[in-house]
């Protein structure tokens, strides 16, 4: 990912102000998952973690009336091109509005607003003593670690992906980590470890690994919840990269709430999504998955 | 000749264009963080209302807060505010740099701690006009203030001494008159009533469980605009005041029809959601769409 620049003392890239039109360019199946591409005209290249609320420009609101709402999605990749910033998404369709998104054809309409939220801090914010990075992804959820794990190789900052997949209709994305090592555990044992992908967090770290290393974790709630229990009990710097059922996408409507350890709620939108796991009272976000 | 998006006068103030926010649909300070200063240069409404302040800090409803609904919102947020110090203290001086008239919400329980609330906003000098959230409860009767015209009046009755600058009650949409509620509050002396707030709702699924954490809310959103309309032409038959008219407003022409039904502003909420720039496009929609005689009312 090229250096972008920065808006914002925690590294975020600023949107530009309104929705925009963009074209998709791309739209590949990925096991259960799409993989859609759009290229984004007058748009900046987002920082690793920070995430777009998209909408199909036409038939958006179908039968019934939905989807109404715009739908946010963490970017997985971002490539320069010449005609702009080639974005692309992973997503699974769960609802009128990931279903919409998912059977847009090259050609077609993206509206997007973006980039938005607070991306993935580099490890030695963290930890000052980290000797790389861990990323724990699951599911539809390895989006955003695709484009930080570019992101760190091009700092030259060495990282290990453990990738967690409930089955293997639902082992999609594996193309956005090409030439990247990657450990993978499945619920069904269709490959790699049979069992979850924290099992394999566990293992690695275990003995004196715990000291130097940084965890960065995006996936379904009860996986981040795992990961968040984990690392507190190791003392593991972490973020989560984490969902919540969001109107805006900017800070207007105050439903992405999420409860901090110290009382209240943080608005995901503009206080995340990338949270540092020591600062919410859980991950396991009300509502989120509804798309 | 005139355009429909000209400029406008609401109790007094000068407005550039008759577009605002709903309250609580846009936070100016959060729209920075994600925008930055594109959002004050090509700000899109004529006045900013803030979202409702409270006399102390609220953390706001338990999630899930948000249910979309056919063409429509359904939100249970719960005020979350920095409560009164807090919002003079950090929030004031930002929305003072917005460079447009500032109308703050405000709501209390009970008209004692209502009255403090609306002399300390109101002593500011960056505030043009309050506009009062009266969806609360007395806390004598257990009356929602808003849903009766004797409890509107009473509650005006205790603020309008406080304060010269324009005092714009803000109308529930669940009563089965809202007239009524306008022409208690403008007797009282209300300069300007806004309506229509969102209209109770309750998502509850097939199994019986309520998918809100508050478990009600109100609906918003295109789903309510002819009840709006309906709302906004009957307050504004009724009363001599300006009314701000809102609800599901997502084209110049549904702002032109709420003009047309009496508004003297029209804001625009929910929308913003979809996209943050709304505004700006249904005001210059707007300005395309030819003013019909005698279909539009002066403040």
């Amino acid at each position: 990912m090229p250096a972008a620049a920065s808006g914002d003392p925690d590294g975020r890239v600023l949107a530009p102000f309104g929705r925009r039109r963009g074209e998709v360019v791309a739209n590949e199946p990925s096991g259960r998952y799409r993989i859609i591409s759009a290229v984004d005209a007058s748009g900046p290249m987002p920082a690793a973690g920070q995430f777009y609320m998209l909408a199909a420009a036409e038939r958006w609101g179908g039968d019934g009336g939905r989807p109404f709402l715009p739908r946010a999605f963490s970017v997985a990749a971002a490539e320069r091109s010449d005609d702009g910033a080639r974005l692309s998404f992973l997503l699974e369709d769960v609802g009128p509005g990931t279903g919409r998104l998912a059977e847009l054809g090259a050609g077609e309409g993206l509206m997007l607003t973006g980039p938005l939220g607070r991306p993935f801090s580099p490890p030695r914010d963290l930890n000052p003593a980290a000797a790389g990075a861990i990323l724990v992804g699951g599911g539809v959820g390895l989006a955003p670690l695709a484009i930080w794990r570019r992101a760190l190789a091009a700092r030259g900052v060495p990282e290990r992906t453990l990738l967690g997949f409930r089955d293997r209709e639902h082992a999609g994305g594996h193309e956005l980590f090409r030439c990247s090592e990657v450990r993978v555990a499945s619920e069904d044992g269709h490959a790699g470890h049979r069992g979850y992908v924290t099992d394999l967090l566990e293992r690695m770290l275990g003995g004196d690994s715990a000291a130097t290393a940084v965890v960065y974790a995006c996936g379904p709630p009860a996986m981040l919840e795992a990961v968040r229990l984990l690392c507190a009990e190791l003392e593991v710097a972490a973020e989560l990269a984490m969902e919540a059922p969001m109107a805006c996408g900017f800070g207007a409507c105050f439903g992405c709430a999420v409860p901090l350890a110290a009382g209240g709620y943080m608005r995901l939108c503009v206080d995340g999504p990338v949270v540092n796991a020591a600062d919410v009272e859980t991950a396991l976000v009300a509502g989120a998955g509804r798309r | 000749m005139s355009t429909l998006a000209g400029p406008t006068t609401l109790c007094g103030i000068e407005l550039a264009h008759p577009i605002i926010n709903a309250s609580g649909t846009f936070d100016a300070i959060a729209a920075r963080r994600a925008f930055g200063d594109g959002v004050l240069e090509r700000f899109p409404f004529s006045a900013y209302v803030s979202k409702t302040i409270t006399p102390e800090p609220r953390a706001g409803n338990p999630p899930p807060r948000l249910w979309e609904e056919a063409a429509g919102l359904v939100n249970s947020i719960g005020l979350p505010n920095k409560g009164l110090a807090g919002f003079l203290e950090s929030d004031l001086p930002v929305l003072a740099a917005l460079g447009v008239p500032l109308i703050v919400s405000v709501m209390a329980t009970g008209a004692e701690r209502f009255a403090p609330l609306v002399e300390e906003v109101a002593a500011r000098s960056e505030v043009a006009a309050l506009e009062l959230n009266v969806s609360c409860p007395n806390v004598h009767s257990g009356l929602i203030v808003g849903e009766e015209p004797e409890e509107t009046a009473a509650l005006m009755r205790r603020l309008r001494p406080l304060t010269a600058k324009p005092l714009i009650v803000k109308l529930t949409p669940n009563v089965a008159d809202p007239a009524q509620i306008a022409l208690a509050a403008e007797r009282e002396g209300a300069d300007a009533v806004s309506l229509i707030n969102t209209i109770k709702a309750a998502p509850i699924l097939a199994d019986g469980s309520h998918w809100l954490g508050a478990g009600a809310g109100g609906l918003s959103g295109p789903a309510v605009r002819t009840i709006a309309l309906r709302q906004v032409s009957e307050v504004a038959a009724a009363v001599q005041i300006p009314v701000v008219g809102m609800g599901g407003v997502e084209r110049g022409a549904d702002a032109a029809a709420l003009l047309a039904a009496g508004a003297t502003v029209v804001a625009v909420g929910t929308a913003s959601f979809r996209d943050p720039l709304a505004a700006a496009r249904v005001r210059s929609e707007l300005g395309r769409l030819v003013p019909v005689a005698g279909g539009r009312e002066q403040a």
